[in-house]
């Protein structure tokens, strides 16, 4: 069997992780214990290089979309979720450096090496079989970097119960698929509407309630790696016992990850629609969908918001704060409009670099004062004032304030829930984000305001830190003033979803 | 293209905010004459602008505009009217006022001075934009301008409540009326967010109806209008001298100023259903306002809810959607911002001098600090509406919209009000800067010579155009024939 060698373009970024992480593991045996930390610049470096080739020669080839047998499909969805994955990666990476035992252990890079992986194949794939291996293949490595830190038992818990709930709602979630296999005979996630279509004309509404099943068994499973409510509960727990850098990494990549399995699979199984012609499948679910797409974003929004209104650990804070941002993301998915879709995926990209930032310097500040508790951040920007700047960027940014990123993914996705006629749902986010707004402001009026003892010893950061923060700020407030880029990628990206 | 002078009025701040945080932190002089330097910079492109917009012509000048995000209508957009350019005029006047005053503070002076240029930006750029989203994107840069400094630099007893408080309430007001504005961008079907285009978008009446309130009132909660005025007192109580005098000075026109350009100009039928509402509550800012004031212990709160009675002036003004009434309207926001920041100057001042703001337990200042006291009875008589201030410029076409164009009852009530205004104000000036010293202000020394510029700056410009209002009102004019004349197209 000959392969035309273009398609390799489409696995760029996957050949390259192989290549990096052999690169890691041969390093890690060659390397003695205090040189390991160099396996970080290795893999960030190593990352960048990946990202820039594939940015310049991984772009799709119009005509062809479905490549390597049908297991994948190169399209601009994949190409611009993949930057954001690689993107993410090398900045953990740089995060993960001076953490210690986390920085100093080849493992760390290799694990997160090969999660980034599963989560290329995961927005690549259009297949059921491919897309629960590349599920899988981004989950077991995850699990074993909750739990890393195996003499703490706040991490050894997290990682446990991070593997349980993971394991549990893949179940369900590959038992959806086994029941569009049974029902479809196909595993083609493109090939699914097309039949069950068939199925409504031959046997009408059994076919709905069928799909419409199914769909929920999926979003079970996707919801869990979104952390979307209900099925949220593991975050707060998980990101309070991983390594914050790991944790920096479940709530971006790895959820940016979830949502581009989600957008893909919704729109191509059953398109959320508010209003449809009862004549076809699609306009007979659709709504449905719709409601149970509204219901996920609306309890995710409530419970991330409220929960995160009384927490005294900003690590469970982020992790309620970020059950909450999953829920304006899912706003943009239920209205179900390629703007709507473009405007999840621009919120993506600057939540990306913005949930960076904020773990980043949770990390930072943990590691120096060894504590997590937000009135550690006392006299923070008296300490380091440019610290504190960064963390003023990343909170505003995520409470929807200009000039950050976070504005201008929150006015798209409102923008689109207008436009789709949910305005209850536009109404509920902006009330949302403004409770939001009262507990980031908590944490800065505790940077600037509150004074503390240690505050005239400055904090050191080292270079890794530094180098990765400046880029996190830097994205930040180009996602939130020079926004075309993004955007014109995160609209070809939407606009691939719909063409199939 | 010729010279982005708006752009260049916008940006001066932004960018010595920037570098004003790359200075070292001792270096404390440095800050302050970087920020100075911008915002006299700011100031005087202002002063140009002003004296260069040409009157006769009209309209919208000096506009920029270049491409943003294309794909969704987004556009740099800025360009100013009548109505906009006495605002920019003032912004510099109050932000070049704020610094002088700020000039004594000792806590971290490079991050107050950054966040105040930040804010400064923020104004601006406000008032010069003629494209909704960027209008939005400049407006919502102030939160944490306004959070952080008043939390931070604020009177120790309500800052952190009164910043939050203010914060919440401004942002919740922004997002409702950001919701009416994606709206109006959906149902106009031009796929626009540039003002111009909009205001020949001939929304549906009934579009029109459920969508005004939404924007104008978003807006007109940071113009302080009744029920939604609490904040305004707290916050401009609790918030650092400087940032009383911009936020009360400036920020709340900001509010009107949205409210007018989003809300009365994109939707003028909405304005013509809901303008009893409007002139409603308008009526009751000015005598609630007034009232509340007289009976204040705090020197500050006095003026505080004095700025929500004089708004409500400018709430009337809109309310008439007559020549006149908006005249009035855009005469009172310069008017009121000059008089507010110099009243929250000189009550800074006091403060920091007497260390109290129990009206009880000042008196006798006039003798301490005559500078400080001659400002504020100057700025009183503005507030009064006395012929010869600018206060009577700006009121007494108010007064004449609403009489001719409404119930004649609500004048009469508005008028009363200003009885009231009378009344707390010479309370205060007979109380705080007359009398017999407390024993405890016997060492009260006087005001700084910084002080007394800023002072006597903000009170000669409200003399001046009190006795000359032609300098401002042909500019104000040509801004309300265009605002008549799309109220008319529907009528």
């Amino acid at each position: 069997m000959s392969v035309d060698p273009i398609l390799f373009l489409a696995i760029l970024p996957e050949i390259g992780l192989v290549i990096l992480g052999g690169l890691v593991l041969l390093l890690d045996l060659v390397l003695k214990q205090p040189a390991q930390r160099w396996l970080g610049w290795v893999t960030a470096i190593g990352l960048w290089v990946i990202l820039a080739v594939h940015l310049v020669f991984g772009a799709p080839h119009p005509g062809l979309t479905e490549v390597w047998g049908g297991m994948l499909r190169w399209d601009w969805m994949a190409y611009v979720f993949q930057g954001i994955f690689l993107l993410g990666a090398s900045l953990t990476a740089l995060f993960g450096m001076d953490w210690d035992v986390l920085g100093q252990r080849g493992e760390f890079y290799l694990l997160a090496l090969a999660a980034t992986m599963g989560m290329c194949l995961m927005a690549a794939s259009a297949d059921l079989v491919m897309l629960f291996l590349a599920i899988e293949t981004t989950s077991i490595p995850l699990y074993a970097l909750s739990g890393f830190l195996v003499r703490d038992y706040k991490s050894t818990e997290s990682g446990f119960k991070y593997m349980l709930y993971g394991a549990t709602t893949s179940a369900v979630m590959l038992y959806g698929f086994s029941l569009i296999y049974g029902f479809t005979g196909t595993t083609r996630i493109y090939g699914v509407a097309e039949i069950f279509q068939e199925m409504f004309t031959r046997q009408g509404s059994a076919a709905v309630y069928a799909l419409l099943g199914i769909m929920l068994l999926v979003l079970v499973g996707v919801s869990f790696k979104a952390s979307a409510a209900p099925f949220h509960f593991w975050a707060p727990d998980v990101y309070e016992g991983a390594p914050t850098p790991v944790a920096g990494f479940l709530s971006t990549a790895s959820k940016a990850a979830g949502f581009a399995v989600l957008m893909r699979f919704v729109i191509a199984v059953l398109p959320p629609t508010v209003m449809g012609d009862a004549s076809s499948l699609v306009g007979r679910a659709g709504p449905y969908m719709t409601a149970v797409l509204a219901l996920i974003a609306t309890l995710s929004m409530i419970i991330g918001n409220v929960l995160a209104l009384t927490q005294k650990n900003i690590k469970r804070l982020l992790a309620y704060s970020s059950i909450a941002q999953a829920g304006y993301i899912l706003i943009g998915v239920t209205a179900g409009s390629s703007l709507g879709q473009a405007g999840a995926i621009f919120y993506l990209g600057a939540y990306l670099v913005t949930n960076l930032a904020a773990f980043g310097i949770v990390s930072i500040v943990g590691r120096v004062v060894c504590s997590d508790e937000i009135s550690a951040y006392a006299g923070l920007s008296r300490r380091s004032p440019g610290l504190a700047l960064g963390l003023l960027a990343a909170f505003l940014s995520l409470g929807g304030i200009p000039p950050f990123g976070g504005f201008v993914g929150k006015v798209l996705v409102f923008a689109a829930a207008i436009d789709a006629r949910l305005y209850w749902l536009a109404i509920l986010g902006i009330i949302n984000s403004v409770v939001g707004l009262y507990y980031y402001l908590t944490v800065l009026k505790t940077v600037y305001l509150y004074r503390s003892q240690e505050e005239d010893s400055p904090l050191r950061l080292t270079r890794p830190w530094v180098i990765a923060l400046a880029a996190c700020v830097v994205g930040i407030l180009l996602t939130g003033t020079f926004f075309g880029p993004l955007y014109q990628w995160s609209q070809a990206a939407a606009a691939a979803l719909f063409s199939f | 293209m010729a010279f982005p002078i708006l752009s260049v009025i916008v940006l001066t701040p932004l960018v010595a905010g920037l570098i004003i945080l790359l200075i070292p932190r001792e270096r404390k002089t440095e800050v302050r004459v970087t920020a100075l330097a911008a915002a006299i910079l700011s100031l005087v492109l202002s002063i140009w602008v002003y004296f260069a917009y040409q009157v006769s012509a009209g309209g919208y000048q000096f506009i920029e505009k270049a491409d943003w995000l294309p794909f969704l209508g987004i556009s740099y957009h800025m360009g100013v009217d009548g109505i906009s350019v006495p605002l920019v005029l003032l912004t510099g006047i109050v932000v070049v006022a704020g610094v002088l005053i700020s000039w004594g503070v000792e806590d971290r002076p490079r991050e107050y001075y950054a966040f105040m240029m930040f804010l400064a930006t923020s104004i601006f750029g406000v008032f010069v934009s003629l494209d909704l989203f960027q209008l939005f994107f400049f407006f919502e840069i102030a939160v944490f301008p306004k959070y952080l400094m008043i939390a931070v630099w604020g009177s120790p007893q309500t800052r952190e409540y009164g910043a939050m408080k203010l914060t919440l309430y401004l942002f919740l007001g922004s997002v409702i009326a950001l919701i009416g504005v994606l709206a109006m961008y959906f149902a106009s079907g031009l796929r626009t967010f540039d003002m111009i285009a909009l205001e020949k978008a001939n929304f549906a009446p009934g579009f029109q109806y459920i969508w005004f309130p939404a924007v104008f009132f978003g807006f007109a909660i940071l113009g302080g209008i009744f029920p939604f005025h609490s904040w305004a007192p707290d916050g401009h109580v609790a918030a650092p001298t400087a940032i009383s005098m911009l936020l009360a000075g400036v920020e709340m026109k900001v509010g009107a100023f949205g409210a007018l350009r989003a809300a009365i100009m994109l939707l003028p039928q909405g304005a013509h259903d809901w303008v009893w509402l409007i002139l409603l509550l308008g009526t009751i800012n000015v005598v609630y306002g007034a009232f509340i004031a007289m009976i204040q212990t705090d020197f500050k709160y006095v003026i505080g809810f004095s700025s929500v009675s004089h708004m409500g002036l400018v709430m009337m003004g809109f309310a008439t959607l007559s020549r006149e009434g908006f005249l009035g309207a855009g005469m009172q926001m310069f008017s009121h911002g000059v008089m507010t920041a110099l009243f929250f100057a000189v009550v800074g001042m006091v403060y920091d001098r007497a260390h109290t703001r129990e009206i009880s337990r000042l008196g006798g200042l006039f003798r301490k600090m005559p500078w400080a006291a001659i400002g504020f009875i100057i700025a009183g008589f503005v507030s009064m509406g006395m012929p010869g201030f600018s206060g009577f410029v700006a009121e007494f076409p108010v007064f004449m919209g609403v009489w001719r164009s409404q119930p004649p009852i609500y004048a009469i009530i508005a008028v009363l009000g200003i009885l009231l205004t009378a009344a707390y104000i010479l309370r205060v000036v007979s109380r705080v800067f007359f009398g017999d010293a407390p024993v405890e202000l016997a060492g009260v020394s006087d005001v700084t010579v910084l002080d007394k510029v800023a002072v006597s700056g903000l009170a000669t410009i409200m003399i001046v155009l009190g006795l000359f209002p032609i300098l401002m009102t042909p500019m104000v004019q040509s801004g309300v024939d265009h605002i008549v004349y799309l109220l008319g197209v529907i009528k």
